[in-house]
């Protein structure tokens, strides 16, 4: 079991964080919330649809109506930056070549892209490819924006502007973000709600200030990345690797 | 011993039950998801100009010098029993029936099946195929039919190409190098070779074997262990299966055809 006791909501025009150690099942959480991983027990719906229960084309067209930034990116290394852009709007809608060029390169602009629209994938930085992605996953202007760790990898200067532009995107749209991250300064900074999960469990939630403000130790070392606290920094020895090791050292 | 020996035969008996079920499941839903194809054939066009491009030149060169060697053998063969004459017949008949569609299916399997494969596995390794079903598009329509479809047209285009230049190497050795009688080459050619029994029988052979080397290579690719060292694996699964599977239905459908 990953996960166990959670219940999160969401609700539209609000941004959430989810935030917890490395390990913890932030992005397991993700992957069950648009239907590509199913909860042996417990419920995930999204829109008021139970995505265990739904056919796939039903599934599909939930899915429609989301916006995912994938941890790589996962931009098409085939087609260039416009192209990558342009493949939800060409594959799902029945615009016109003009249409698609007017929003590719409004959403390119948001991000700041839009003179590396006709770029190819391998010509662009990291943090940048990560903002095109973002860019594709809000070309469709989506009701529902998941975002696996969208600061990863952003300079300084690339990461407050994508903090801002999550926030104004939610703003503008009244669509529903969910970051899942790490970055605490950058995050609390835009986010309304924040759910911290960790052992399996939800540890904490509550506005960044009521999290600030928070006397539990787990929450306290998260927030300030004490070395010292209730989560150890070592991985526990455990009587498979001592079992491991007395074999190896048998063998020298 | 004895109980692990027949324990690892039931465990490999049912692994390739079980693989031949998802095989046979993989198979469907593509099937089922093909009407892209037909809905969109710029897709599939691409495809086409994709593995077809790059195959052309290793098919085109392979079957001229298959081409000069069946020149080379044929004449000595025939010769010793003063049949010179059939070079042509045997030559065409040689290609057409049998080593257009096998070879070209055995070079597709090692040029396009394994560049197919690896866009597959590596698309799956960089989350594209995850984000395209996020999107809500299958990448079983959107991604793999094209190229399934692509595969099958590019295969008897190829072999047609392969036997056309062997023919052309065939006779480059016999006609011109060894000079048997030019009219004879090309007369006995066109005497022997039935459009139907052996040229539609070769076009049926290389549509089949399209298939079954795209199904192999596009299964590995969609089942891949996304990591450098997946990929690379069903890769060469790709190569060694495909191969097999080329030449055990070559024989089946011999044993039909002919």
């Amino acid at each position: 079991m990953i996960l166990d006791s959670l219940n999160l909501q969401v609700k539209k025009g609000q941004v959430v964080a989810l935030i917890g150690g490395s390990g913890s099942g932030k992005t397991t959480l993700l992957r069950a919330a648009i239907g590509q991983l199913i909860a042996k027990k417990g419920v995930a719906t999204a829109f008021g649809q139970n995505l265990a229960k739904v056919n796939p084309d039903k599934l599909r067209q939930i899915r429609r109506r989301m916006g995912v930034l994938f941890q790589q990116g996962a931009l098409f290394t085939d087609l260039n930056v416009f192209d990558n852009v342009a493949f939800p709007l060409r594959e799902l809608t029945n615009d016109s070549e003009s249409i698609i060029l007017e929003k590719v390169l409004d959403k390119l602009d948001a991000v700041g892209l839009k003179a590396a629209a006709h770029l190819a994938v391998s010509e662009i930085s990291g943090g940048m490819a990560r903002r095109v992605a973002l860019a594709r996953a809000i070309v469709l202007e989506p009701e529902l924006v998941l975002y696996d760790e969208p600061f990863a990898g952003l300079d300084p200067i690339s990461l407050g502007m994508t903090a801002q532009l999550i926030r104004h995107l939610s703003d503008r749209l009244g669509c529903a973000s969910v970051l899942i991250t790490h970055d605490i300064d950058e995050s609390f900074q835009i986010v309304d709600q924040v759910y911290m999960v960790g052992h399996g469990k939800l540890l904490a939630s509550g506005t960044p200030e009521d999290l600030r403000g928070s006397e539990d130790g787990y929450v306290k070392q998260f927030l300030h990345g004490s070395p010292e606290g209730p989560v150890v920094f070592e991985y526990p020895d455990t009587p498979a690797f001592s079992s491991w090791l007395s074999k190896r050292k048998e063998g020298l | 011993m004895i109980f692990k020996s027949i324990s690892a035969l039931g465990a490999f008996i049912i692994n390739v039950i079980s693989g031949l079920g998802v095989f046979s499941k993989f198979t469907w839903e593509l099937f089922c998801k093909s009407g892209i194809a037909l809905r969109r054939p710029r897709l599939v066009i691409e495809q086409v100009h994709f593995i077809g491009n790059h195959s052309l030149l290793i098919i085109a060169v392979s079957g001229l010098f298959v081409g000069f060697v069946l020149g080379l053998q044929g004449y000595n063969t025939l010769s010793m029993y003063g049949s010179e004459e059939a070079l042509g017949l045997l030559v065409a008949l040689s290609l057409v029936r049998e080593l257009g569609p096998v070879v070209t299916a055995l070079l597709f399997a090692g040029r396009a099946g394994t560049s197919i494969t690896a866009e597959i596995g590596l698309m799956k390794a960089g989350e594209q195929l995850a984000a395209i079903d996020v999107m809500g598009i299958s990448p079983l329509r959107r991604i793999l039919a094209p190229r399934l479809w692509g595969g099958v047209i590019a295969m008897p285009v190829l072999a047609a190409i392969f036997s056309a230049v062997g023919i052309i190497g065939g006779w480059v050795v016999g006609v011109l190098m060894i000079s048997v009688d030019a009219g004879s080459f090309w007369a006995q050619m066109q005497n022997g070779v039935d459009v139907f029994s052996d040229v539609g029988n070769g076009l049926i052979k290389s549509i089949v074997f399209g298939f079954a080397v795209m199904l192999i290579a596009l299964f590995e690719g969609w089942y891949a262990k996304p990591t450098p060292e997946g990929v690379s694996r069903a890769t060469t699964r790709t190569v060694v299966r495909s191969s097999l599977a080329v030449l055990g239905l070559d024989f089946l459908l011999t044993a039909v055809m002919f």
